[in-house]
């Protein structure tokens, strides 16, 4: 090894069976995901206390129960509460969906984004603007969920199909079929101004305005990929090894790839359908996740679906409070924020590779 | 038989040796390699005259050849020599140098979805560019020079990031991942707090064009190419070797960091060059070494098979962008995407027949 380069580039094996790396690393990891999940309490109370107008976090409490007919209770009941829950929900399926596509192609460039849901998803929507004239966001719900529907399976019968679907095909049929779709949004776009100045504000990605009914509509997709991907885990550290060694571990290579594939449109295109395309969380979040817990899925999952909705939820507060009496939309508060954290990690930190 | 037989050659060194009598001078052949390369070049050659010869003022090949060498029809002259063919020219430029640029960032990065956007460049030259448009308001040659600089300095600020005693792939990926949603960020502001028009005219720069492209970018873009492009194929050799991986290159007398410094620089002038001169225009350096390597049937992204390539699908994507809903024209950028996916598809699903027959 050459002095000064990564320390220990070889396959980081993830330990299949029950065994942890180290001992007394258990109870370390059980601790700081209880923290996590205190801080992400913490945030989502800021959240519904924090913005144009503040609150205190002891009458939200009361408020939230009991509808006593004031501004303030319409305030947290009608518009906090809702955005909220959608940034919960949008954080917890974006940073999964990210977590099971990095470990689906082994490739640290793999976002939920890849396998054409988020594509598919905006191309959908910029034709429901541009040719059906739809312009609220609970209008393109349905649009995009069936936007990212039909672009993952197409790229996934293209990068999957043949006698074994190797990630490298996956990865590359994803970047086929979005530069495709991704000209013809282009391309509508600058053909159409209109559709444009409404795509734009689309495409930030954006937590303001959606009400509950977006999350009984997409609510239910994310649920069902939730209980998909944690059923995965176990095959998931198997395939780490690569595809011979998982199948001799037992692992059905091409049957855990399509459930993945599957969990990951349901994540992705649901939560772009409520808050549009917002790229940061899925991608980073599980690097830091490894940073953390190292390569056993096991722990990488739980990890990411506490901290990828703290990210989601507290970029959204940060957003409400520097701009107050205006806001920034959460996904660019995100980058920013996210992306210095992620960057002085990867600086100091071993990083755990795929 | 005192003759041993050589041992079989490594998968990496495919193809027959040519060696001069004395043994001094060697090359290396791929047939393969060398018929694609030909067949490549006649395809930009056809899609070249194809450009000249049509348009709102179409001619015949004859005319065209008479123009070119100053002797043509008065009307003609103007439109072929002013117009067609500086835009082929920079357009075959813009095609090289992205295949190259590409060709070394996967190698780099040994991932297929490498490209000058891991390292930052596509974004951070987006980010100087719409700050010229939106901000200072600046004309074309204005936004060509904020995108170089923001290109290049977002490109350094990975780099340096990403050193710690050396560079290692694995971080300067995840590095300009973060440096790229960051920036990313902000374009996304820029262009939502912008007016509509103005924010209309950057998203055109956004997509890549050559439109009204004249002799005063051929030149510079070309002598770019010609001092950019040997050092890239010198440098290949050692690319082959960074491959196997930093220690076998090591063990083999690579300088591992001085090259991969060097071949990454050459890959962000390459960009700089194309971006400067057409606009950020996408896919083509991710899709023409992949193109590349499936036409060629080698193992590894063999730079001239991609500058070939690239070459081949910007003029190709700019002939279908001028001709396709004419009189609509298409920034090639957008056909690079829809023509370079497309194909990238059918050569993927191709593989795939292969591998089930």
């Amino acid at each position: 090894m050459t002095p000064g380069t990564a320390p220990a580039p070889a396959p980081v094996a993830a330990p299949v069976d029950g065994t942890p790396i180290r001992r007394g690393r258990l109870s370390t990891r059980a601790g700081g995901l209880l923290l996590t999940v205190l801080v992400l309490v913490l945030v989502c109370g800021l959240s519904l206390a924090v913005g144009a107008r503040s609150l205190e976090l002891g009458s939200v409490w009361g408020l939230l129960w009991h509808d006593d007919g004031s501004e303030a209770a319409y305030i947290v009941r009608d518009l906090r509460f809702p955005r909220t829950v959608v940034g919960l929900m949008v954080g917890v399926a974006l940073g999964l969906a990210g977590a099971l596509m990095q470990a689906l192609t082994r490739n640290p460039l793999a976002d939920p984004g890849l396998l054409g849901v988020e594509i598919g998803a905006s191309t959908a929507v910029v034709a429901a603007i541009s040719f059906f004239g739809i312009t609220s966001a609970g209008g393109y719900v349905w649009f995009a969920l069936i936007g990212a529907g039909v672009a993952s399976v197409a790229v996934y019968l293209l990068g999957s199909t043949g006698r074994s679907a190797t990630p490298e095909r996956m990865v590359l049929a994803g970047a086929a079929i979005s530069a495709v779709l991704g000209a013809f949004v282009a391309g509508t776009l600058l053909l159409d101004a209109r559709a444009f100045d409404r795509f734009r504000f689309w495409a930030i990605g954006s937590l303001t305005g959606r009400d509950l009914t977006i999350v009984e509509q997409v609510g239910p997709f994310i649920l069902v990929g939730v209980i998909v991907a944690f059923a995965l885990t176990g095959p998931l550290n198997a395939l780490a090894l690569g595809d011979d060694t998982g199948r001799a571990l037992g692992a059905r290579v091409g049957a855990t790839r399509l459930t993945g594939a599957i969990a990951v449109a349901l994540l992705c295109g649901a939560a772009t359908a409520a808050a549009g395309p917002i790229g940061f969380v899925g991608l980073t979040v599980p690097h830091v996740a490894r940073m953390i817990t190292g390569p056993d899925h096991r722990w990488v999952l739980p990890y990411t679906v506490v901290l990828a909705p703290v990210l989601v939820v507290g970029a959204d507060v940060v957003g409400r409070v520097l701009v107050r009496p205006g806001e920034l939309e959460v996904g660019i508060v995100m980058a920013f924020v996210g992306a210095p954290v992620f960057i002085a990690l990867c600086r100091r930190r071993r990083i755990a590779q795929l | 038989m005192t003759v041993t037989k050589p041992p079989p050659a490594p998968a990496l060194l495919t193809g027959r040796v040519l060696r001069s009598r004395s043994g001094r001078l060697s090359v290396r052949a791929h047939p393969r390699s060398l018929v694609v390369g030909g067949v490549l070049v006649v395809v930009v050659l056809v899609v070249a005259v194809l450009m000249l010869v049509t348009g709102d003022y179409p001619a015949t090949v004859g005319e065209v050849v008479r123009t070119v060498f100053g002797d043509g029809p008065p009307g003609l002259e103007l439109i072929v020599n002013r117009f067609r063919m500086p835009r082929i020219l920079v357009g075959i430029a813009v095609g090289v140098a992205l295949g190259v640029s590409g060709a070394i960032f996967q190698s780099l990065s040994r991932n297929p979805l490498g490209s000058p956007d891991i390292i930052g460049f596509t974004t951070g030259s987006a980010t100087g560019a719409l700050l010229v448009i939106l901000v200072f308001r600046d004309t074309m040659s204005g936004t060509a020079g904020g995108a170089i600089a923001g290109g290049v300095v977002t490109s350094l600020v990975v780099y340096m990031l990403a050193f710690k005693r050396g560079v290692s792939g694995f971080r300067l990926i995840l590095i300009g991942i973060g440096v790229s949603a960051m920036l990313a960020s902000v374009n996304a502001f820029l262009l939502s707090r912008a007016t509509l028009r103005d924010a209309q005219n950057a998203q055109l720069w956004l997509v890549g064009s050559l439109n009204a492209r004249g002799w005063q970018h051929v030149v510079p873009v070309w002598t770019a190419i010609a001092a950019l492009l040997p050092i890239a194929v010198v440098l290949g050799k050692r690319m082959m070797m960074l491959e196997m991986g930093d220690e076998a290159a090591a063990a083999r007398g690579v300088p591992v960091e001085r090259s991969r410094l060097a071949l990454l620089l050459t890959a962000v002038g390459l960009t700089a060059v194309a971006t400067a001169a057409a606009g950020p225009v996408g896919f083509v350096a991710l899709a023409a070494p992949q193109v590349a390597r499936r036409l060629t049937g080698s193992t590894g992204a063999g730079l001239l098979p991609a500058a070939l390539t690239g070459a081949a699908l910007l003029t190709a994507a700019d002939l279908a962008g001028q001709r396709l809903i004419a009189p609509t024209q298409l920034p090639v950028g957008l056909t690079t995407g829809a023509i370079g996916g497309l194909y990238l598809a059918v050569l993927l699903g191709r593989e795939w027949r292969k591998g089930r027959s």
